[in-house]
Order: structure tokens, then C-alpha cells, then sequence
């Protein structure tokens, strides 16, 4: 398919990955940052094509499986009141809360719909007047401009009965919480493409500059990934620590201006709470004052939620990149994606879900056999 | 992941209750207490419906077999006989309608037993409510579908349920067909260096579902690719001898299908990504959607498993066939990775395929 094709071409690949052999001397540890690119490289199995001293670890970068346990718990109240039409990205339905998870739910009787976008939870607004409905805005900066859009249009077409339940994210400061960690592996970034798609990428200078990692905005397709690796590892080789974009077909360094300043008009940056990481200052988006109205925070009364993770769960060591999935010893067996234990189990674009959907358990499995084969 | 779902002491004792009542057996523990959508997913969890309520239940040397159908004989004749259920939503889509599928269905399943499907019944259940122009529409097209494959529909029941206590229409088609004499195909019979062909492009019913449902609003011409195999898989066993394995995937894709194939007949199989035929249009569409074609229904599609010996006939048979046009072999049964579905992917990485987990589309049929 055109514009996707060449960019998933082996023989360009395998001209990419001798030219990263020929360059690198030492060992690297590399951060994806996107869960997209994390599900690229499992898909493809890039990270087995490339020479042992690149070392990918996966980022933080997956919305849904940072989205705090007590805003889904949160979402999970709200979408079993009375009256309440509870809308959601489809990755949202199996992330588990303290105690059950929107599918659950709905099969229970709750009133929950998938949306593509949340647009389409405004006009299940506008054909439900009697009804409150509800859409759980989550993501990173990728999905804020059509969040904002959302309530905008709301209160300029003064749709009372729409709101969202903010639990946006944001990049830049996950990064920095990354590289501050006294446990810290990362010494490159390959950085969120979409992200910067709307934001550009000035606000990543300071970080390269501060903390001396280079940062490659990078894209979504095999090529764009192997493309970001060999331009980290070239700096990395020669010890620069600049951005660099990878992506120049779709980020610009100004971003989206446009969809910016709608951003800025609907949210304000606030503290935010991750999942598996912990709070993150000024990590966050939540709805200004003016839209109040269509705070569905403001609106619900929910209870005191106490809330329960799993103790075997290491997913906050893979969301910083110290730990890999088959690190842990519930991976594939206890914990799986319809019976998540943590945060990187519960969307497609999770590490330890991608490495799932991928077979990395199997392919563990069949190593260790192999291996106890040759012992013998 | 619902600590709830463990069986607690409640539970356990409505369970004691029950099986005093029934001389049942205790329900099995389960992650759910409740059957949720994945369970008709046609992946993961409809396996585990399938293996841990049904058929410890039912077991017998025929459904242990874990076929499309049941193959015996009667009186020295070799019969198959299937069943299928349709809920699809919307009940008319581009390129076909409830009925068409609930038709094609059935003829499918037989046929992926290397049958020719004879007698059909089938079941209705309408809505109150329905419009009378609607049901027959759809009657309508079960008879053009059954005459178009040469099969008879010789019984039927019909049933009505309050509003709101169905969709429209549900239907069940069951079937029977005869199963010529030196034809024996069933999953288990997957061997080493026997080659996988696909007989078309694949995941184009399931995004033609996809393209109409309520909310989408996704614009595109693609229509399913329902149809009756039945003509194409006589083609085929007419110059194949050695075929091993027939299998339409529907629900859950030709990934799913394949892990099954897999598992049950203990081979490995490798699949070859760029020799996996997709259109244009729907690569596009799977690319908006974030779906994985590999994971998407077909409705007239089969996969075949045959000895290599037998691809350049089976293979020129399917392509002089207008529903095998664009047939192509994507991979072949090995004895390395047994039980595991593994693809080289086009960057020339690899990648393990697994069934599906979760519920990528409800009700695509």
C-alpha cells in the first residue's frame, strides 16, 4: 500500500541494520518511548534483528495502561449510575480496576459503547437528551486536541449533558522522572512521533541538553524505527546529545499550532498520578474552569475508592525500562491480557501485552527448551 | 483479574445446592462469573468455553475430533453434519444479509468436512416488532443462497420473543452432507512439509461488518465476501488426493484457525507475511481501524493443508475457480515450534501468531 509499503521494505532494512552493525561499538540502551513503537518492534521482531550491543527497553508511552487505578475505578462508578451512557476508547474496556473492568460491567447492564472518537460520544449526546453521557478522555498530548475539541463543541453547541472524565498525560515530564531514577538505564531516546505531531519537539531540547541523551522524534514503521535507532547510536558513538527528527514526513519542530492553542484554551497542565510509576508533577492535563460544566469529576459524586494492585506486578519497573516482560515471573502464566495483573498487561500497546500478542512467552518457552536440550 | 470471579464460599455453596438438585457436576472455576462477548469471539475464550464447560459434558469420539462437523457413517454411507448460529448487526450489509450468511454457514462448515452439503434445517428467532418486508427479505435470500448451493432447506421452526429480548433476527442453520469414500479431512491431520494455501484475500467480511456499524460512520465499497465453498472444494478434492486439512476461518481470522490447526494436529506452522494475500482496500482500512487482517472474519475463504506434492494441481483447480481467483500458498507445517503458529514478518523478523484474545468486533455472524 502506498506510503506504508516502503516503509516496511526488507531489503532497506537489512541495508539499515549492517550500516547500525558498522557503526556501533559498544553497548547502548535504547528507550522507545511510544507504546506503538513498542508494538512496531514486537510485531516485526525488529529488536531481534538488531546487533547485540543495541539494547531496546520500553517506555511509558502506552495512555491506557498508565491511566491511575482510581480513575478507572472512577470510571468504573460513574459508568454504573443510573442514567449514565458511558463512552471509551476500546482499549479501555479490559483494563482491569480494583475489582472488575468495563466489559464486566456492561455485561452486567451498564450502558458502555466503544467510540473511535470523541466526537461520536457528542453526537450519542445530542440523540440522548434524557441520557448523561460520558466519555473517559485519556492519552497523551496524540489525543488531546479531539478531547478538547470535544467539550468545545459541547459548550459552543451547549450540549448540557456530555462530559468527560479527564486523565490525560504528558511526555516530557515522564522522560525527565525516567532519567532522574537512580536506577536509570536509558542512555537514548527514540521519541513519540504522534506526540510531537501536535507539540513539535522544542520542549525536548532542554531535556537532551540537561540530562546529555540524545533524542531521535521517531516514527511508527519498521524502517522509522531502525532509521531512529541508528541515528541515537550514531550520536551516541560520538557522543553528541541533540534532537534529531526521524519523522520530518509528519512532525514539524513548531508542531500544530492550531490544535495547540485549542488544547491550551480547554486544559491546564496539573500534577498527574501514573499508573505503576507513581505521581509525576505537571505530568497531567485537567479541564479548566470555564468548562467545568463538562467536568465529569465535578458532576459525579463517586465514593471514597480504595484501591489494590497486584504485589507480584513489576510493570512499574518495565514502564522506567529496567525490567523486561519475561523479567517477571507471573509474565504468559498468572498475568496474561484477559487477566491482567498490572498496567502494561491491559492495551495492545502495553510491552508486556505486545510481547504477549507476539508469542515472546512461547518463544521464551521453546528457548529454554532448546537450551535444556543442548545441556543434555 | 477479578478477584471477585474466584469461587467463594457463596458460590460454592449455591454450586453444592445445585449439583444436590441435579446430580450435575460443580461448575468449573472460570476467570468470569458471567459470560461476557469475548466468549463468541471465536478465540481465546470461546476455546475455553468450548474445552472446560462443553466438552467434558458432551465427550465422544466424534466431537473429540474438533472438526467444522462430525463426519460418520449410517447404514455404509458417510455423512457430515453441522450446525451454526447467525446474529450478525446489522442483519443487511454490503454484499449480503443474515440469511445469506446463516446459508453459507452451514454449507461451509460441510464442506470443510470434504462433504457435499444435501439437506439444510434451520431456526428462527424473530424480535417482536420486525418488519414484515425485513424477514422477507431475508427468507428471500436464504432461497437464493440454498439454490445457488445446491442444497434443500427441508425443516424448519420458527420462534418469537418479546421486543428488546432479541436483535431483529437471530437464525440457526443445521446441515447434512455425504463424504465421498477416500476423502478424509479433519484438523489432526496436519503433517510436516504439507503446505498452507489461503484460497483469497482475506479479513474482508469482517471490515464490511466493521464499515456499517452503527457509529463508525467508516466509508468504504468494501463488501463481504460471503459465499458457498462447496463448488470450490469439489474443484479441489477433484484433483487433489492427499488433502489434509480444510478450514474456513471465520470468527477470530485465519490466526486463530491456524493455532487451532496447530495445537490440535501437535505441528508447527510458518507462515510467510508478505505471501498473505490482503486488498489494497482492506489493508487500508485494517490500518485506520488498528485491527490485524490476520485476526479478522472471513466468510468465503478456506485454508487447506496439503501434501506438497499435491499444491501445483490444488492450487491451478482454486485459481480456475472465480472464488479461488487469488489463492496463493502462505506457509508450510513443520515439526519445529510444535503447536505454535510462527510468521516471518516482511522486515524479515519473526513473529509468534497467537489465537485471539478478547473480542476484537461482536457479532460478525
Amino acid at each position: 500500500m502506498k506510503y506504508l509499503d516502503e516503509y516496511r521494505d526488507e531489503a532497506v532494512a537489512g541495508k539499515l541494520v549492517n550500516e547500525l552493525r558498522r557503526v556501533v561499538t559498544k553497548p547502548w540502551v535504547l528507550m522507545e518511548v511510544c507504546g506503538g513503537q513498542t508494538h512496531t518492534i514486537v510485531k516485526y521482531g525488529i529488536d531481534h534483528l538488531l546487533p547485540d550491543e543495541v539494547e531496546l527497553v520500553h517506555g511509558p508511552g502506552c495512555p491506557v495502561c498508565v491511566t491511575s487505578l482510581e480513575m478507572i475505578d472512577k470510571a468504573h462508578a460513574i459508568a454504573q449510575q443510573p442514567n449514565v451512557i458511558f463512552c471509551s476508547f476500546g482499549d479501555m474496556l479490559r483494563v482491569p480496576g480494583s475489582k472488575v473492568d468495563l466489559l464486566v460491567l456492561k455485561s452486567r447492564g451498564a450502558d458502555v459503547r466503544v467510540v473511535y472518537s470523541p466526537i461520536d460520544s457528542l453526537k450519542i449526546a445530542r440523540a440522548n437528551p434524557n441520557k448523561k453521557v460520558v466519555f473517559f478522555a485519556i492519552g497523551f498530548e496524540t489525543t488531546a486536541p479531539a478531547n478538547a475539541m470535544a467539550v468545545w463543541q459541547a459548550e459552543k453547541q451547549g450540549i448540557t449533558n456530555f462530559s468527560v472524565l479527564v486523565s490525560h498525560v504528558l511526555v516530557p515530564p515522564a522522560m525527565a522522572a525516567i532519567l532522574e531514577s537512580p536506577i536509570n538505564r536509558v542512555q537514548g531516546f527514540l521519541g513519540p512521533g504522534h506526540v510531537c505531531t501536535v507539540m513539535g519537539y522544542q520542549e525536548y531540547e532542554p531535556i537532551a541538553a540537561r540530562y546529555r541523551v540524545p533524542i531521535v522524534i521517531t516514527g511508527f514503521e519498521p524502517l522509522d524505527i531502525l532509521e531512529g535507532v541508528l541515528m541515537t547510536v550514531r550520536q551516541l558513538e560520538v557522543g553528541t546529545a541533540d534532537v534529531q527528527n526521524e519523522y520530518p514526513r509528519v512532525v514539524k519542530r513548531e508542531g500544530n499550532r492550531p490544535a495547540q492553542d485549542l488544547v491550551n484554551s480547554v486544559f491546564e497542565v496539573c500534577d498527574r498520578k501514573w499508573r505503576g510509576v507513581g505521581s509525576i508533577p505537571k505530568s497531567g492535563y485537567k479541564l479548566r474552569s470555564e468548562f467545568r460544566e463538562h467536568d465529569a469529576e465535578r458532576l459525579f459524586e463517586v465514593e471514597a475508592i480504595d484501591t489494590e494492585e497486584s504485589s507480584i506486578c513489576i510493570s512499574g519497573l518495565v514502564l522506567k525500562g529496567v525490567k523486561k516482560p519475561h523479567d517477571c515471573p507471573a509474565f504468559g502464566k498468572e498475568c496474561t491480557p484477559h487477566r491482567p495483573l498490572g498496567a502494561t498487561m491491559v492495551s495492545a500497546e502495553g510491552a508486556c501485552a505486545a510481547y504477549y500478542a507476539y508469542g515472546r512467552h512461547l518463544q521464551e518457552q521453546k528457548r529454554k527448551v532448546e537450551q535444556v536440550g543442548i545441556s543434555e | 483479574m477479578l478477584p471477585e470471579s474466584k469461587v467463594g464460599s457463596t458460590e460454592e455453596t449455591n454450586g453444592a445446592n445445585l449439583c444436590a438438585l441435579m446430580g450435575a457436576c460443580p461448575l468449573p472455576l472460570s476467570d468470569y462469573q458471567e459470560i461476557v462477548l469475548a466468549h463468541g469471539s471465536g478465540g481465546k475464550l470461546s476455546q475455553q468455553l468450548i474445552q472446560e464447560i462443553l466438552l467434558p459434558q458432551f465427550r465422544n469420539e466424534l466431537l473429540d475430533v474438533q472438526h467444522d462437523g462430525a463426519v460418520f457413517s449410517v447404514n455404509g454411507a458417510r455423512l457430515a453434519f453441522s450446525t451454526d448460529s447467525f446474529v450478525v448487526s446489522p442483519i443487511f450489509f454490503p454484499g449480503g444479509d443474515i440469511g445469506k450468511l446463516a446459508v453459507h454457514g452451514t454449507v461451509n462448515d460441510l464442506a470443510m468436512c470434504g462433504a457435499r452439503p444435501l439437506y439444510l434445517s434451520t431456526g428462527f428467532i424473530l424480535e417482536e416488532g420486525l418488519s414484515m418486508r425485513d424477514f422477507w427479505r431475508v427468507v428471500v435470500s436464504m432461497r437464493e443462497a440454498a439454490a445457488a448451493a445446491g442444497v434443500a432447506l427441508v425443516t424448519g421452526d420458527t420462534k418469537v420473543v418479546d421486543r428488546g429480548k432479541a436483535d431483529k433476527i437471530f437464525i440457526n442453520t443445521s446441515g447434512i452432507g455425504v463424504v465421498p469414500e477416500r476423502v478424509n479431512i479433519h484438523p489432526g491431520r496436519a503433517r510436516t512439509g504439507d503446505k498452507v494455501i489461503v484460497s483469497g484475500e482475506i479479513a474482508v467480511h469482517g471490515i464490511a461488518i466493521m464499515s456499517v456499524r452503527e457509529g463508525l460512520e467508516f466509508e468504504t465499497e468494501i463488501s463481504s465476501d460471503t459465499a458457498p465453498l462447496n463448488g470450490l472444494v469439489h474443484a479441489v478434492l477433484a484433483v487433489g488426493t492427499d488433502i489434509h486439512v480444510l478450514r474456513d476461518p471465520t470468527r477470530g481470522g485465519i490466526s486463530s484457525a491456524l493455532s487451532e490447526i496447530a495445537l490440535s494436529a501437535h505441528v508447527g506452522i510458518s507462515l510467510d507475511e508478505a505471501s498473505i494475500p490482503i486488498s489494497e482496500e482492506v489493508k487500508g482500512a485494517c490500518e485506520i481501524l488498528g485491527l490485524d487482517p490476520l485476526y479478522v472474519a472471513n466468510e468465503g475463504k478456506f485454508l487447506a493443508i496439503v501434501a506438497a506434492e499435491e499444491v501445483a494441481p490444488v492450487l491451478a483447480a482454486m485459481r480456475a475457480h472465480p472464488l479461488g481467483e487469488k489463492a496463493a500458498v502462505i506457509g508450510s507445517v513443520t515439526d519445529d515450534h510444535r503447536g505454535f503458529v510462527f510468521m516471518k514478518t516482511r522486515i524479515g523478523g519473526t513473529r509468534v501468531v497467537e489465537m485471539l484474545s478478547g473480542e476484537q468486533l461482536p457479532r460478525i455472524c
